[in-house]
């Protein structure tokens, strides 16, 4: 059970009132038109999927509803920091 | 290989079962292999053993970095079904299926396949407008299924509730005959123990560190316990760390590993003989045969390689069993578990070539693999045999996320295992 700090309301609340997003950081391609579709399906599909130091996107979906991002390890589930939208993460894998 | 009969078991009582054959051997590793097989579990085995047993490749490694079908085989809650919507997954659900029918004899070990039938239920008019366009298709492509009506599926699962007074009132399911539980943990060993029989060199307790490529072609794999060793060809079977591997090899797959947990409860009296999930109330059950209810929902929403998940998603499973069954409120639950499960984009697996030359991955399998496993195996190692991909393998290219040749299973896969 993850206890998260929604960056947006200031406060820890309970892992139930948010929802994970998938992968953070990930810049949507400035000309779709101009994409080949092994880009654009890469863009759509492929992941990073880390085991160990991962950034992601969670919603606070049952507060503020607003993104944040989250550093995490995804072997030990612990959370390393949240950042606004637009920020960058300051704990990176090596 | 000592085959067991019933006159074995006669044989070896009067020596008080002190003398029998160990069911494979743990044997060193060679330095070379034609094919190397990372990860033991069922699929990685089965694989081996019809390597060996169809195509005459005996020259072959799996190697595990746990013990044989620790990873998600033994953490599954066994649901073999093949009553998928779309040609390419309904073929190859189905060859597993066949496969399944014949799988004790061929293995001469018992797997306890039992083939009590398995429920999907409809609790929506949607639900339902999908259930009977799958059970269609699936007539449509030789596999067995039915509509049922609620009061026909009252007359199999009577304990449930089917009236009219619930929250999501049952509208119908769709009902597979064919389609039933086995025996995990037996079907890693009867493979294992198959495939060690033709030669195969089982290596447990030996974790793949790095893939040793050159010039875009892989010679071999690094261990943590035995150094380098060499291969002709890579059969990449890791479910949830498939990522991890691939990266060693340099590129991303479209795979998020999640969480996924179950439970078993106290064993009880004979009480459901079937196997019954709902997508919509959002759980399913069915009960082993020693008694314990078997448990399971979806995954955890986060990514996640620590084998376990949280809370609420436990709670959220018990209560939709309780919503559909009121008679299992005071079962108590005795133990939970997760695995790691590699859910794919359209929740269908990837069984396919790489970027790397001689490198396969079979991965993807998220929620639903176990039930593919004899048919993922044999296909798989066919492939391997041969470089080229068999044709049922074919569409589950990891290219198919490129060029848009998706097969959505989201409706015959999402809560249903
Ligand atoms: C709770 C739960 C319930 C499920 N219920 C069902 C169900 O009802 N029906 C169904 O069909 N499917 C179900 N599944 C899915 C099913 O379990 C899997 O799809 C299937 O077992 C995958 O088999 P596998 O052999 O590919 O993977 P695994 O059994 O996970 O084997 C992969 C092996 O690779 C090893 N490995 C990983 N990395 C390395 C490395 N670097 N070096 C060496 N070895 C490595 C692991 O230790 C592991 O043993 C469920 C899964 C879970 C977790
Ligand atoms: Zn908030």
């Amino acid at each position: 059970m993850f206890h998260i700090y929604c960056p947006h309301c200031a406060e820890y609340r309970e892992e139930e009132e948010f929802h994970a997003a998938g992968q953070a950081h990930i810049a949507r391609p400035l000309d779709p038109e101009a994409c080949s579709d092994k880009e654009w399906g890469e863009y759509m599909f492929f992941r990073k999927n880390p085991r160990g130091i991962h950034h992601e996107l969670w919603v606070h979906a049952a507060g503020c509803r607003k993104f944040f991002n989250m550093t995490r390890d995804t072997q030990s589930y612990e959370i390393k920091e949240v950042y606004k939208i637009g920020e960058k993460p300051s704990v990176v894998a090596e | 290989m000592q085959r067991y009969s019933g006159f074995g078991l006669l044989k070896h009582s009067l020596t008080h079962h002190e003398n029998w054959q160990r069911t494979w051997r743990n044997p060193t590793p060679k330095k070379e292999y034609d094919v190397v097989i990372i990860g033991g579990g069922g699929h990685g085995l089965a694989t081996a053993y019809y390597l060996a047993k169809e195509h005459g490749i005996t020259n072959v490694a799996v190697i595990e970095k746990g013990y044989l079908g620790g990873g998600n085989t033994a953490r599954n809650t066994t649901i073999v079904r093949s009553n998928y919507l779309w040609d390419e997954s309904a073929h190859l659900y189905e060859h597993a299926m066949k496969l399944w029918e014949g799988l004790s004899q061929d293995l001469n070990y018992n797997v306890m396949f039992s083939q009590r039938g398995v429920l999907n239920l409809g609790h929506t008019l949607q639900d339902m407008r999908d259930i009977e366009r799958r059970v269609n298709a699936n007539r449509l492509n030789g596999i067995d299924g039915e509509v049922l009506d609620p009061q026909q599926i009252k007359e199999i699962v009577p304990h449930m509730d089917c009236s009219d007074n619930t929250r999501y009132p049952i509208l119908g399911a769709s009902w597979q005959p064919r389609g039933g539980v086995a025996r995990h943990d037996a079907v890693a060993w009867g493979f294992a123990r198959g495939a060690d029989s033709f030669g195969v060199d089982l290596i447990q307790e030996t974790e793949v560190t790095d893939l040793i490529i050159e010039d875009g072609t892989i010679t071999g794999v690094k261990t943590n316990r035995y150094g380098d060793i060499k291969a002709g060809r890579v059969g990449c079977v890791v479910a949830g760390n498939s990522s991890v591997l691939a990266k060693m090899a340099g590129f991303e797959l479209p795979l998020e590993s999640h969480p996924l947990q179950a439970l078993v409860s106290e064993p009880i009296k004979p009480i459901l003989d079937t196997v019954v999930m709902s997508n919509h109330v959002h759980g399913y059950v069915s009960q082993s045969d020693k008694g314990d209810l078997v448990i399971g929902a979806g995954i955890d929403g986060y990514t996640g390689y620590g084998q376990r998940g949280s809370y609420p998603t436990i709670e959220h499973t018990v209560q939709a069993i309780v919503e559909l069954f009121p008679i299992f409120s005071r079962v108590r639950m005795n133990r939970q578990w997760g695995g790691i499960v590699d859910t794919c984009p359209d929740a269908c697996p990837i069984i396919s070539k790489t970027p790397v030359k001689n490198l396969f991955f079979n991965c993807g399998w998220g929620t639903g693999g176990f039930k593919a496993t004899p048919g993922a195996g044999n296909v798989f190692a066919a492939s391997l045999a041969t470089g080229e991909m068999h044709p049922l393998a074919e569409p589950f290219s990891m290219f198919r996320f490129h060029d848009g040749a998706l097969i959505d299973e989201h409706g015959a896969a999402g809560v249903a295992h």
